[in-house]
C-alpha cells in the first residue's frame, strides 16, 4: 500500500494546501517566524498560566514581586549605606541608587534563571506534545516583565520622597533599557535552557553564575569606580549587558551622572550577539529535546 | 482522487543506547567517557538502536487506522515521529492537514490551576484557538461532568475526575487527523465506551484517525485498516481483523508445539520445574493447530521438576483473537495429589472432550507454573501459541460463520403441542 508521488497534481485543490513535510534534520534550522506566528496563542496562554501559577497559594501573592526587592534594598543600604558609609559618589540618596539597580539586576536574574529551567520544567509536555520549542523561554522572559513593572512601584514611591524626576530622555531610553535587559536574558537562557536539557549541571552552576554576575554588575557601586582598572572595566561593560543599562537607567531616570553612550551601544550589541548564539545553539540542539530531556 | 493525508516513506528512527536510558547525564560522565575513549581507541563504545526502520505507509482521508504491536514494537516512537515531537533518523514524513495527537490525557495540566482555567490550558497546547474553546466550553464541561467542580484547583480531584476532564478536552479537538496513543486505557468503563464512542463520531465525520491500544476490542470496533508493528518494521497491513490474526499469532505459527528448552534441561535459579514444552494434540494423539468444533482438544505440558513439589499447581488461559479470555484452566480445581510423587520430567495434560471454541483463532497464554509465590509466567497475555477452530466440522450440520459467538453449545431443543384445553 504504497502511493508514489505521481498523482501529485491536478487534484491538490480537494485538499487543504497546508503540507508539512517532515525528514531528518539538518545542523541548523532556521527559524520559522510563520509557525511562532500560528502558535501566538500558546504563547499568551503559557504566559497568563506561568502568571496565574507564580502566586497561587501564598499569602501575600503578588505582594512578593514587592516584597522581595524591598528587604534586598534595605538590607543593601543598611549594610553598604550605613554601616560601611559607601555612598553614590554624589549626593544622591544611596538607598534610590541601588533601588534602580537592584529591581533591574533582579529581572535579569530571576528571567534568566527561569529561562534556562524552563525547558526542563516542562519536559514531560515536551515528551508528549509538538509546538515551538523557542515558546518557552520566551515565555519565562516575558513573564518576569509583570513583576519588573510591579518592583517599579518601590521605585516610583522612592523618587516621589526624595522628589526625582527622569529626565525627558529617561523617558525615551526606558524601553531600551528594559529591551536590551530582555533580549540579554533571553539569548543566555535560550543557550542555558538548551545545555540544561542535556547536562544538569546547570542547575547547579546557574544560582552560583548569577550570585557571581551580580559582583560583576554595578548594582550597589558606581560603574566608574572602576576608572582605575580599565580592562576590568572593559570586559564588564562587553561582556555584561546589564552594566550599560543600569549606568545609563540611573543617568535617564535619577540623573545620576552623565549618559555613557558607549556602554550603552555595547550593551546593545553584547546582547545582542547573545540572543543570535543563543537562538543557534538552541534551534541546533532543539530536535533532539524530546529525546533526551 | 485526491493526495493521501499522511504518507511515511522508508522512516526509521535510531537511538543511542545510555543516551534514552539515562535520565541525565553530567558533564563529568561525559569527560569520563571521552577519556575512556581516548584510552581504549577505536573500540566504539556506543550501542545503538533502531526503534524503528523501513516503515512506509500511506493513509487517505477518512481513513481509520488501528496501529498495534507488541511493547517496545515502536509504535510510540511511530506516533512521536508523526506528532513531529521528535525527527526521524531516516526517511521522510508528508503530512496534509492540521494534525491533533493525543499521547498522553491531560498534557500540560497544571494542579494549582483550576478546572475552568485548565481548559483552556490544555485546549492551546493541544492546537485549539481561544476562541474555538470558548466555542465549545460548554461542552466539554458537559461531557467531563465535572460541573461542579470547575472552580477547583485540579490538584483536589481525584484521578477519575482528572481523567475525564482530560479525555473531554481532547474529545473535542477537530483537527484534520487525530492521532491517539493507548489513552483509552484510564478511566472507569462507562467513560471508556464514551470515550469510544466519541471517537467513532469523529472517524464516521470524515476525519483521520490513527490509534494505538492494546484493547484489541477497541480496536476492531474503531478501525478498519491495522497494521502490526514489530521489532520497529512493519510486518502486516491490511484489514484490521487480518492484522489482529497477525497479532494474536505473534508471527509464531508453530503448529500447536511450541518447545521453550530443547533438553538437557538446566535449573534457572530457585524454580520447582519448568515448562520444556506446549504442545496441542487432538483425540488420535497428534500434534496440531487445527481443530474442528465437537473434536476433543488436549494441551499437553511438558515440565521438569527439579525437586518433588506435592504443592505445586499451574495454569493457563485461552484467549480469543480479540484479547478476550475465555477460559482460565487452574490444576488446584482437580482433586489434589495430582503432582504428588512427580519428579524429573512429567507430562501434564488437560483435555477438552468437547471443543466448543466457535470458528476462528485461539491462542493458550498466561502459563504459570510454581508452588506458593516461587511462581513463573511462561507467554504474557496474547502472546501464546495459537490454534485455529475452521468454520466447518464434521459434527455440526451447518456452517459456522467465524467469530459470530464465543462458545458454540446446543442446548436441548424442544417442541411440544401445548397441553389441550378441553
Amino acid at each position: 500500500m504504497r502511493l508514489h508521488l505521481a498523482k501529485q497534481e491536478g487534484c491538490s485543490r480537494l485538499m487543504p494546501t497546508y503540507e508539512d513535510i517532515i525528514v531528518p534534520p539538518k545542523k541548523f534550522v532556521s527559524i520559522d517566524w510563520g509557525e511562532l506566528w500560528q502558535y501566538r496563542d500558546l504563547f499568551l496562554v503559557f504566559a497568563w498560566r506561568d502568571i496565574a501559577v507564580r502566586y497561587k497559594q501564598t499569602a501575600l501573592g503578588v505582594g512578593w514581586a514587592i516584597f522581595q526587592p524591598l528587604i534586598t534594598i534595605i538590607i543593601i543600604s543598611f549594610i553598604f549605606g550605613t554601616l560601611m558609609h559607601r555612598t553614590s559618589g554624589d549626593d544622591t540618596p544611596y538607598p534610590i541608587f541601588v533601588c534602580v539597580g537592584q529591581i533591574l539586576w533582579l529581572y535579569f536574574s530571576t528571567a534568566l534563571n527561569d529561562a534556562s529551567n524552563s525547558m526542563v520544567l516542562n519536559a514531560q509536555m515536551i515528551q508528549k506534545i509538538y509546538f515551538p520549542r523557542l515558546i518557552v523561554p520566551a515565555t519565562a522572559v516575558t513573564t518576569h516583565l509583570i513583576d519588573l513593572a510591579v518592583a517599579s512601584l518601590i521605585l516610583i514611591v522612592m523618587m516621589i520622597y526624595y522628589g526625582y524626576k527622569p529626565l525627558p530622555v529617561g523617558y525615551l531610553l526606558i524601553p531600551v533599557l528594559i529591551l536590551c535587559s530582555f533580549t540579554a536574558a533571553l539569548g543566555i537562557g535560550l543557550f542555558l535552557a538548551a545545555i540544561n536539557v542535556k547536562y544538569r549541571d546547570v542547575r547547579y552552576a546557574l544560582p552560583f553564575f548569577i550570585q557571581i554576575m551580580m559582583f560583576l554588575t554595578p548594582v550597589i557601586y558606581p560603574a566608574n569606580i572602576l576608572d582605575q582598572h580599565p580592562l576590568v572595566k572593559t570586559l564588564m561593560i562587553w561582556l555584561n549587558p546589564m552594566t550599560g543599562v543600569i549606568t545609563n537607567a540611573r543617568a535617564g531616570i535619577i540623573r545620576y551622572g552623565p549618559f555613557d553612550w558607549y556602554s550603552l551601544g555595547a550593551s546593545l550589541i553584547a546582547s545582542f550577539v547573545y540572543l543570535l548564539l543563543g537562538l543557534y545553539y538552541f534551534r541546533s540542539t532543539e530536535r533532539y529535546f524530546a529525546d533526551i530531556v | 482522487m485526491s493526495n493521501p493525508v499522511i504518507e511515511v516513506d522508508n522512516l526509521g528512527k535510531r537511538y543511542r543506547i545510555g543516551a534514552n536510558k539515562e535520565r541525565y547525564l553530567s558533564l563529568r560522565d561525559e569527560l569520563t567517557k571521552w577519556a575512556a575513549r581516548l584510552v581504549r581507541r577505536g573500540s566504539p563504545t556506543k550501542q545503538e538502536f533502531w526503534a524503528l526502520q523501513d516503515v512506509s505507509f500511506a493513509v487517505e482521508q477518512g481513513e481509520t487506522l488501528g496501529i498495534i504491536g507488541r511493547n517496545g514494537a515502536g509504535k510510540s516512537t511511530l506516533l512521536k515521529l508523526l506528532s513531529k515531537i521528535t525527527y526521524p533518523t531516516t526517511g521522510k514524513i508528508v503530512r496534509r492537514g492540521r494534525v491533533a495527537s493525543l499521547l498522553e490525557v491531560g498534557t500540560g495540566f497544571h494542579p494549582e490551576l483550576t478546572g475552568r482555567e485548565n481548559i483552556y490550558l490544555n485546549g492551546a497546547i493541544l492546537g485549539m484557538t481561544r476562541r474555538e474553546i470558548a466555542r465549545k466550553f460548554d461542552e466539554i464541561v458537559a461531557f467531563s461532568e465535572i460541573e461542579h467542580f470547575l472552580d477547583t484547583p485540579v490538584k483536589r480531584y481525584s484521578s477519575g475526575m482528572y481523567v475525564r476532564l482530560a479525555f473531554a478536552v481532547a474529545a473535542h479537538l477537530e483537527p484534520e487527523v487525530l492521532v491517539v496513543d493507548e489513552v483509552l486505557a484510564v478511566g472507569d468503563v462507562d467513560f471508556q465506551k464514551k470515550c469510544l464512542g466519541k471517537m467513532s463520531d469523529v472517524a464516521s465525520a470524515g476525519r483521520t484517525v490513527l490509534f494505538v491500544s492494546h484493547n484489541m476490542a477497541a480496536v476492531s470496533q474503531l478501525c478498519k485498516r491495522g497494521m502490526v508493528l514489530a521489532d520497529g518494521r512493519l510486518v502486516y497491513d491490511g484489514g484490521v481483523d487480518g492484522a489482529l490474526t497477525r497479532y494474536t499469532q505473534g508471527g509464531m505459527d508453530c503448529g500447536g508445539d511450541f518447545v521453550f528448552r530443547p533438553p538437557p534441561v538446566v535449573r534457572q535459579g530457585d524454580e520447582t520445574a519448568c515448562v520444556t514444552r506446549v504442545y496441542l494434540t487432538g483425540h488420535s494423539g497428534q500434534v496440531s493447530d487445527l481443530f474442528y468444533v465437537g473434536e476433543q482438544l488436549t494441551v499437553n505440558f511438558d515440565l521438569h521438576f527439579f525437586e518433588p513439589a506435592p504443592e505445586f499447581q499451574m495454569s493457563f488461559a485461552v484467549r480469543s483473537s480479540l484479547g478476550t479470555p475465555i477460559y482460565h484452566c487452574v490444576s488446584r480445581d482437580e482433586p489434589s495429589g495430582l503432582f504428588a510423587g512427580s519428579e524429573g520430567p512429567v507430562t501434564v495434560s488437560a483435555t477438552f472432550p468437547y471443543n466448543k471454541l466457535y470458528p476462528g483463532r485461539y491462542v493458550i497464554d498466561e502459563i504459570w507454573v510454581g508452588t506458593g509465590k516461587r511462581k513463573m509466567l511462561y507467554f504474557s497475555s496474547g502472546a501464546g501459541i495459537p490454534f485455529h477452530v475452521p468454520d466447518s466440522s464434521p459434527h455440526v450440520h451447518r456452517p459456522l460463520p467465524p467469530h459470530r459467538a464465543i462458545i458454540h453449545e446446543i442446548p436441548t431443543w424442544q417442541a411440544v403441542a401445548p397441553a389441550s384445553r378441553e
